[in-house]
């Protein structure tokens, strides 16, 4: 049998052939690095406003993007992302604030925390054999939990949160900067280029295409041989490792974080949200939901703030910001079930 | 031996079907025995005031009404459509909006606008399983009507904050006032939602026993497929399910009013303790709902004489993930 | 030599027994046919084996291992490999990555694994459709997919759930030859199947199983004409 197989694979790789050839990787690859320049050159003619809502921008997307690993590639929907943002933000305050650590230490800290308390919770919930709806709810209610520990937990300052103190001298071991500088886009930025090129060597890796084989059908897979358990969870881990890198740096570039900032059920909606939008289980669609979502949200805040003339009726308004999403949300759902990108693309291939 | 037979004997087991037994009861039995022997080791070894004890278990009771109320509607729709609801808590504040703006423009007195409010309730949630949900209830898709239901709380939580902003606003009772039992205080306006909800699930339950309507929707809830083919119309069904657990929030939201600060994030946190009830209680279990919600809402109360704060919440919590692993389809559930 | 041993092989599921009391030896290289009515316990069986099931009672040794109550990836890791009577193919993916996905068990890079796959998607000739969605897939191209991740694996024991059923005769042809051609290379072979005469013209010996239990096993032609079998089973198929 062996080697029935080895004479046939031997006259395929002799004639290397093109249908081996997977461009798509390598064109994955270039367009990351396009878009990657094209990003660090944008701050140059950035007004500092700008700036925030671009910052809270890159937020959404690392978090939208390790959403869809766990939830897109991995096919477990997650709705309690806010517990993994939150052991990530909190990591960071706790050692940076109480101990003096390098944010940066911090911030891999708090990721293994992450990918540990993710694994755990992922591994009882498949060991409980909770699936779809079920699974969704049993991560909602950990995140629950988490708030509520946090909130009553002493030696994280309860309900008050943390505040980061702001240091004398700018570092980049402590990550801090002159007011305005656009370290404070870059880190991001990084941070998300390097999460895109990990999904997409990820998707191409063996244990991605094993993910999304489980993800498909978990009873083939196994019948192929393929620990379905083992890598689900290294899916889950990869993914609330990234959301706590995320929620690390909310720490780091808002000066703060409380329980609601971390482990509030707003947070795992905005991790879920974006990844909707433009696509799960796509290399681009959580990107490209986080550049609809976030400016439109911070946009609408801030027309709202200081309305022109023609929508000064809205002046003052609350809620406006959040309600078009929600609209935008049930209309993706409704008719591009597949997502922005993801529909694009297909009507694209056809 | 012939094949007929032996095709008919022989047929691959289909999911484990289960008749009802003493067995089923048993859990129902050990969760009420589990309740009153807490409540006794409260009493003589919990190391507090039996005053204050007697207090947090009347108020316990007396919320837990009112988490029945919001879950009986949840169950329905959660067991028959197996639709998670995010909306159920944002549509349980429409309902005490309603109820607000009928009072505050209108004089019209709550409890009467409480009666006023069900069938616009119930327009609101068949229109919004007609056209929202219904096609992807349909073809069977999970994720899909979780995320529009979470886009429709959204919406409606924001709509309302746009509103009416986000100062707490009051619905005047019209019953004030209280009485004492057993040295507890018992305010009328709880006493009167906690009967609501009594009445209620009694109703629900009969409706579902009782009348064609309920048979199609049971027929619905264990075989969609089936009950199309013996000619119900599944859409409507849908529909009628989804429409019959608003209105039960309007119920709950008119008898909530009185004795809630109202702003228009008040119902969220109705919506994941509906949840933790409804799977405690059973998937689509009317009587499980309203066990649970008295159940949660004691252990809520008496576990904040231990843990102050939102601490007895984590306990809700833990009860909740306790069930899910072990017990997913519930006290009163027979299938998963 | 023996490569497969089974002994007194039990499941039942709440009261129903779908197979019962199996005993079986398997010899390396052979094919082994397996007939019976529709509900008859085979797919159970081969449920079973490769470890989809755990077993009420009995004993599974493959290659002089104990196997019983391994998990369904641990017993195909071991190289006793099934395929699906109803085809369970990846479909999000394409032809090319469904069967990388069985070669990487051998082959960790993507570019060794990829390579790999298209060799054994020329075997059972599916290289038309290599880089198409395995959604999109006909009938025979998917019976022809779960082959082809199959045979990726390199199983030593294949267990094929009935991947004639379905196909239009010109389409069995074919694939006949092609599972002739698997056994003549050496693999060794369970097959259901409900189409006699390819049962008979490929198998050494043939298992008849009837509500779960074995009810004749041998020389295909010698249990064909059976009493037993003919009574119980083949009276009104075979005729």
């Amino acid at each position: 049998m062996t080697d029935m197989v080895d004479k046939q694979v031997h006259s395929a790789a002799d004639r290397d052939d093109p249908r081996l050839k997977d461009r798509s990787r390598s064109r994955a690859y270039l367009a990351l690095l396009v878009v990657a320049v094209v990003l660090a050159l944008l701050p140059l003619g950035m007004s500092d406003r700008v700036e925030t809502i671009a910052v809270r921008t890159l937020i959404f997307a690392i978090m939208a993007v390790a959403w869809n690993l766990m939830s897109g590639y991995g096919g477990l929907f997650s709705f309690g992302h806010a517990a993994f943002f939150g052991i990530g933000a909190y990591t960071d305050a706790y050692l940076v604030v109480d101990h003096s650590v390098s944010p940066w230490i911090a911030m891999i800290v708090g990721a293994l925390l992450a990918a540990a308390a993710g694994g755990a919770i992922a591994f009882l919930c498949l060991r409980y054999r909770l699936a779809g709806a079920y699974f969704a709810l049993a991560t909602f209610a950990f995140a629950m939990m988490f708030l509520l520990v946090v909130q009553n937990l002493e030696i994280l300052h309860k309900t008050e949160g943390f505040n980061l103190p702001i240091l004398p001298t700018y570092s980049w071991k402590m990550m801090q900067f002159a007011q305005g500088s656009r370290n404070y886009y870059w880190i991001p930025l990084g941070i998300l280029v390097v999460a895109l090129a990990g999904t997409i060597a990820f998707v191409g890796s063996r244990a991605g295409q094993y993910a999304q084989a489980i993800r498909d059908d978990e009873v083939a897979a196994a019948s192929l041989g393929i620990n379905a358990l083992r890598y689900r969870l290294v899916t889950v881990a990869l993914s609330c490792g990234l959301t706590a890198v995320a929620g690390a740096y909310y720490t780091q570039y808002y000066f703060f974080v409380g329980p609601d900032q971390g482990f509030g059920s707003g947070v795992s909606i905005e991790a879920m949200i974006p990844a909707v939008i433009g696509g799960i289980g796509t290399v681009w669609g959580p990107v490209i939901g986080a550049l609809v979502v976030g400016p439109l949200a911070e946009g609408i805040t801030s027309i709202l703030r200081n309305p022109p003339q023609v929508l000064s009726f809205l002046q003052g308004l609350t809620g406006l910001d959040v309600a078009v999403y929600a609209v935008l949300l049930i209309v993706i759902v409704l008719f591009m079930p597949k997502g922005i990108y993801g529909t694009l693309r297909d009507r694209w291939r056809k | 031996m012939t094949l007929s037979t032996s095709q008919a004997s022989a047929d691959p087991p289909a999911a484990e079907t289960r008749a009802f037994s003493l067995a089923d009861a048993r859990l129902p039995i050990a969760v009420t025995g589990a309740v009153v022997l807490a409540i006794v080791l409260v009493y003589t070894v919990g190391g507090r005031d039996p005053g204050l004890v007697t207090q947090s278990i009347v108020t316990g009771l007396l919320l837990g009404g009112v988490y029945a109320l919001v879950s009986v509607g949840l169950t329905l729709i959660f067991g028959v459509l197996g639709i998670v609801n995010f909306a159920q808590g944002s549509m349980l504040t429409l309902a005490m909006f309603l109820v607000y703006v009928m009072g505050h423009s209108f004089g019209i007195p709550v409890y009467v606008a409480t009666v006023v409010a069900i069938p616009i309730m119930f327009g609101f949630g068949w229109l919004v399983q007609l056209l929202l949900l219904n096609k992807l209830t349909i073809s069977g898709n999970e994720n899909g009507p979780l995320l529009i239901t979470l886009g429709l709380s959204l919406l409606i939580v924001n709509v309302l904050l746009m509103v009416f902003g986000g100062r707490p606003l009051s619905v005047p009772g019209t019953v004030d006032g209280s009485f004492t039992v057993l040295g507890a205080l018992v305010s009328y306006e709880r006493l009167i939602a906690f009967g609501g909800a009594l009445l209620v699930a009694l109703l629900l339950t009969l409706a579902l026993r009782k009348t064609s309507l309920g048979l199609a929707i049971r027929a619905v809830s264990s075989n969609s497929q089936g009950a199309a083919l013996v000619g119900v119309n599944v859409g409507r069904i849908y529909a009628l399910t989804f429409a019959i657990g608003s209105a039960c929030v309007a119920v709950a939201g008119g008898l909530v009013a009185p004795f809630i600060s109202l702003t228009p994030s008040v119902g969220e946190q109705f919506t994941i303790l509906a949840f933790v009830i409804v799977v405690l209680g059973g998937l689509g279990s009317v009587v499980g709902a309203t066990v649970g919600g008295l159940v949660i809402g004691l252990v809520q109360t008496v576990g904040a004489l231990y843990l102050p704060g939102t601490g007895s919440l984590i306990l809700v919590f833990a009860v909740f993930v306790l069930v899910l692993f072990f017990r997913p389809q519930g006290m009163f559930g027979a299938k998963q | 030599m023996t490569i497969l041993e089974v002994k007194g092989l039990v499941k039942s599921f709440s009261g129903l027994t779908a197979v019962n009391d199996i005993n079986l030896e398997v010899r390396e290289h052979e094919f082994l046919g397996i007939v019976g009515p529709n509900g008859a316990g085979k797919t159970t069986l081969f449920s079973l084996l490769s470890g989809q099931l755990p077993p009420s009672a009995g004993k599974v040794v493959f290659e002089g291992r104990d196997i019983t109550g391994w998990s369904a990836n641990k017993v195909a890791a071991t190289g006793l490999v099934r395929t699906f009577q109803l085809m369970r193919p990846f479909e999000s993916m394409s032809v090319l990555d469904n069967v990388a996905i069985a070669s990487h068990a051998r082959h960790r890079s993507r570019r060794a694994a990829r390579r790999h796959a298209l060799g054994v998607i020329e075997r059972v000739q599916l290289e038309r459709y290599v880089n198409s969605l395995s959604g999109s897939l006909p009938t025979a191209g998917l019976k022809r997919l779960e082959l082809a991740r199959a045979l990726a694996l390199e199983p030593r024991l294949l267990l094929l759930d009935e991947v004639l059923a379905g196909l239009v005769p010109a389409e069995r042809a074919p694939m006949i030859e092609l599972l002739r051609e698997l056994h003549t290379d050496g693999v060794t072979v369970m097959l259901i199947e409900h189409i006699m005469t390819a049962v008979l013209a490929l198998s050494e010996r043939l298992l008849v199983m009837h509500e779960g239990a074995q009810l004749a096993l041998g020389e295909p032609r010698a249990v064909v004409d059976d009493p037993v079998v003919i009574e119980a089973y083949l009276g009104e198929d075979y005729a």
